[in-house]
């Protein structure tokens, strides 16, 4: 197989298997800290294929990279609230344990 | 991109590779604080990954805003929450762990099943507007995409001063 370059389907794989990585520690972790690094991994996922789709279809008005800094700016804001949240959860609990979290539950 | 076709593919493959172990580590490793140190150099490989996209400015930023800010953000959480606990045992974990990996193979043999589609096998684009892209962006940013950056700016005050209220300590 003679290669021109990077293929877009090499770009869609990784991010495919990063989403399922970020899936599955959104389910499995018992650490409220863990579950937020696993939202980060998805929309980092999310992030690879917009910027691969804007490299590879939209080359010239790469709407895809701006979407990118949109993303980029809202995982912030979500980071920061999360771990304010998380914060005042463990002032209130003194655990981090996901399963401890009941609080909706009745 | 300048660069030969045979260092972007060693580039891209040793990218890949770091960015799929690495996120494997983040969710297996038992210490948190390991986790949090690979998730840093997750966030740096995929900013790798935008260079060979031709991305420079969104590569800058992702270095900036998740490695610099997300990262030292959350390594600051994992500090002052850092506490040994011995989790409670939940009685029917494994059956949950069996049910949660099956989805998530089942997702991704369903993702990569439409990623190895036809209609994906593009050729990448013989002209690349290269350096050029960061003014492209600027030009979208004050142009057609003005209302959301400015709704964005609102976003970030309002995700600023509801963590500072949420995290003070006397509520």
């Amino acid at each position: 197989m003679n290669l021109e370059s990077i293929p877009l389907q090499a770009f869609l794989i990784v991010s495919s298997i990063l989403f399922c990585i970020g899936i599955w520690g959104l389910l499995n972790s018992r650490n409220a800290v863990r579950v937020l690094m696993s939202i980060e991994l998805m929309l980092n996922a999310v992030n690879i294929n917009l910027m691969a789709f804007s490299s590879f279809i939209d080359n010239n008005l790469i709407q895809g990279q701006v979407f990118t800094i949109f993303v980029i700016t809202v995982a912030a804001a979500e980071a920061a609230v999360g771990l304010a949240i998380l914060l005042s959860l463990y002032r209130n609990r003194v655990t981090v344990d996901m399963e401890s979290f009941n609080l909706l539950k009745w | 991109m300048s660069i030969a076709v045979t260092t972007q593919i060693v580039c891209f493959s040793v990218l890949s590779l770091v960015i799929i172990i690495g996120a494997l580590g983040v969710i297996l490793l038992e210490s948190i604080v390991y986790s949090a140190f690979l998730l840093g150099g997750v966030f740096l490989s995929v900013a790798g990954l935008y260079l060979l996209l031709n991305a420079s400015f969104v590569a800058a930023a992702q270095v900036l805003v998740y490695v610099g800010a997300v990262n030292v953000l959350i390594i600051f959480a994992i500090m002052l929450v850092n506490k040994k606990e011995d989790l409670k045992p939940i009685d029917n974990l494994k059956s949950r762990r069996v049910i949660s990996t099956s989805i998530c193979l089942t997702l991704l043999s369903l993702l990569i099943r439409v990623d190895l589609s036809k209609i994906w096998g593009l050729a990448s684009p013989d002209t690349s507007i290269g350096e050029e892209s960061t003014i492209r962006i600027g030009e979208h940013l004050f142009s057609d995409y003005l209302l959301p950056f400015e709704v964005a700016s609102v976003l970030l005050l309002m995700a600023m001063i509801g963590a500072i209220v949420l995290a003070r300590r006397d509520v």
